[in-house]
């Protein structure tokens, strides 16, 4: 195991034959295993217990406080009332949809286009989407009101006959929701059997063989195996990338069918995804700046990573920008006097004319800093936007849904919508209980695909002479 | 009593040697082989002779499957079993069931892949005589294996190391049962 670093220099091709490396990794096979399984395998840094102490605080007494005032009292300890029907309830189910969207498209889309610079972030995106998607599912199902009848969702033979209404887009949302935690899920377990399996080699102690071992299913790494789960990788990420497109979609159209100026869009599908994917992204930069450093991943998460999804990210803003622009096009163009009201108070209305501003300014302007090669490679600084593509997105959604609310066709319902701490207590407990979960995973299980990573090498290319072919040795 | 034997164990450093090594004992009229790397090696499936994986096939099935019966449902449940008029739309119509539809295709699909790898790979199998080999557990770290059974109707224990030996594997060990 004595090959920690290899010269490689010298075994490079001819430079008319070489091609510029998907990933910079100049490192022996041996020493990139052992770097990646450091943080499964070593002890817990003084940062973990640092971050993990209040989110696990949040998880495990503000959520469930929360959650029983809630159920036990009803759904008016929130600010939700008429004409505000819908507030920080469906605002945060639709920002942890949107987060989760990001890992999804790296780890399907960017696998099924061949961007192997994917693999090092890959599965740490992939977590984030599984998580998201839990948080996202806790709120539709405590917003019912009586949630001891959230399963007259599902289509279960009741004596009554009564079945679900599947002419509504809201129930379409229950299925795809589900189905996008059950396939992400799927593959994310699958991409990790292989690293579980390497877990178990090396494990130290029995408990840790026999946890890992289980979970591992008893892979050998054999041609066979990896025959049959590549093919299953590649259906997955196959039905992983119509879901990126899929579930964010319906969320719109849970809008999109309302007769209510400022949903009733036929651009909503569309719009939603962009914006998840956007926000997902922010996400993704918010969770692998700090990450990297502190699990000492800079060599692994380089900073051509960070350029990319920077890329990505501006890529989306501009997207949204040209959605917001459509908006108010088609508010102008259709010649509804309510669109226009609504989307004029968007900007220089009575209550929440802010949110307008900081979705437009966050959202659309603010990625357009990374055009410029200095803020792609400037770590805080790209962090800092991040954290406000984030807290951007979350306006944006607050902005459709209350702004569009508070002001009903009627001008005598028209009412403002306050949050109460208990709105403020659930996303709290909810960004916990991500926390508490994403750093349990990063604690335990390794947080760059290691078997992936190592096959995008060129030490892993049977065709390379790094990887033993014409004489070359590894 | 003796332990059984299982086959022979042929250490490899390079996805280009093992690669090497297995066309050899392909050549050479094995049946009862395998390859076992880190990673998957590509170019690997042919010269072992992979027909295309009926994973694919696992989860048209299952994906399929839950499309019909899921439009199937959606018709029985709002037009058949308890049909309710909404807005004055058609108790049943293939548009607005597609979607559900849909998503519980993806869905089953999904499941359907994995079980066809779980199936496929017979999972779960937490035993294997391999894992007693000191050696082998560095598979999935850098090192390449290339077993050969004693199963197979070809295996001479002197023979089969000469051929492993002459394919350049720097190690090469007997497994147990």
């Amino acid at each position: 195991m004595a090959d920690s670093v290899t010269q490689l220099e010298s075994l490079v091709p001819p430079r008319e034959l070489r091609r510029g490396p998907q990933a910079p990794y100049q490192r022996g096979l041996g020493w990139l295993t052992d770097h990646l399984t450091a943080m499964p395998e070593g002890k817990t840094p003084r940062w973990w217990w640092v971050l993990f102490v209040p989110a696990a605080f949040c998880a495990a007494v503000v959520l469930p406080t929360m959650l029983i005032y809630l159920i036990s009292t009803g759904v008016g300890v929130w600010g939700n009332n008429q004409p505000v029907a819908w507030g920080w309830g469906i605002i945060n189910f639709v920002w942890w949809v949107g987060v989760a969207h990001a890992g999804t498209l790296i780890s399907a889309m960017l696998f099924l286009t061949r961007q192997h610079w994917r693999t090092a972030i890959g599965r740490a995106a992939e977590t984030m989407t599984v998580f998201a998607v839990m948080m996202a599912g806790i709120y539709p199902a405590i917003h019912v009101g009586r949630v001891w009848w959230a399963w007259w969702l599902f289509p279960i033979p009741l004596t009554t006959d009564m079945w679900p209404q599947f002419r509504s887009p809201l129930m379409w949302d229950v299925f795809a929701v589900n189905t996008y935690l059950i396939v992400s899920t799927l593959f994310w377990y699958m991409g990790l059997i292989p690293d579980l399996a390497l877990l178990r080699d090396r494990a130290k102690t029995r408990v840790r063989k026999f946890l890992y071992g289980l979970f591992a299913l008893g892979w050998t790494g054999s041609a066979r195996q990896w025959h049959n789960y590549e093919k299953a990788y590649l259906v997955l990420s196959g039905l992983a990338t119509l879901l990126v497109f899929t579930v964010s979609s319906i969320v719109g159209m849970d809008f999109a069918t309302a007769q209510l100026a400022g949903w009733h869009e036929t651009i909503f599908p569309f719009y939603f995804v962009a914006g998840a994917v956007f926000c997902g992204f922010g996400m993704v930069l918010v969770l692998l700046i700090p990450l990297r450093k502190w699990c000492h991943l800079e060599d692994i998460i380089t900073l051509r990573h960070i350029d990319r999804v920077c890329k990505m990210t501006l890529m989306m803003g501009c997207i949204m920008g040209y959605i917001y622009a459509m908006e108010y096009f088609i508010a102008w163009y259709s010649g509804s006097p309510y669109d226009a009201w609504v989307f004029g108070h968007r900007l220089f209305g009575h209550y929440y004319w802010f949110g307008g501003w900081i979705m437009i300014g966050v959202n659309a302007l603010l990625p357009q800093l990374f055009w410029i090669k200095k803020v792609r490679q400037n770590l805080a600084l790209i962090f800092v936007i991040a954290v406000l593509i984030n807290i951007g997105m979350w306006f944006e959604r607050f902005v459709i849904i209350v702004g569009s609310l508070y002001q009903d066709f009627l001008p005598a319902n028209w009412h403002a919508f306050y949050p109460t701490w208990v709105d403020a207590g659930t996303y709290l407990g909810t960004l916990g209980v991500f926390f508490t979960m994403y750093l349990l995973f990063v604690r335990f299980l390794p947080m760059v695909a290691v078997s992936e990573v190592k096959s995008i090498t060129p030490q892993a290319d049977p065709h390379h002479p790094l990887g033993g072919a014409k004489g070359g040795r590894p | 009593m003796n332990p059984r034997l299982y086959g022979l164990i042929a250490e490899f450093d390079s996805p280009a040697a093992i690669l090497r090594a297995a066309e050899k004992v392909r050549d050479a009229g094995f049946r009862r082989w395998d390859v076992f790397s880190p990673f998957p090696i590509h170019g690997l499936e042919k010269v072992m002779g992979f027909k295309n994986s009926l994973v694919g096939w696992f989860a048209l099935v299952f994906g399929g499957s839950a499309f019909i019966g899921s439009m199937l449902m959606i018709w029985y449940m709002n037009d058949y079993s308890y049909p309710i008029l909404v807005g004055g739309k058609p108790m049943f119509s293939p548009p607005q069931a597609l979607v559900p539809s849909y998503i519980l295709l993806v869905l089953s699909s999904a499941v359907g892949a994995f079980v066809g790898m779980v199936v496929m790979n017979r999972f779960p199998r937490l035993y294997h005589p391999l894992f007693k080999n000191n050696r082998f557990a560095l598979v999935s770290r850098d090192k390449f294996f290339l077993v050969i059974e004693t199963a197979d109707p070809k295996f001479s224990e002197t023979e089969t190391r000469a051929l492993l030996e002459s394919a350049g594997s720097a190690h090469i060990e007997l497994a147990v049962e």
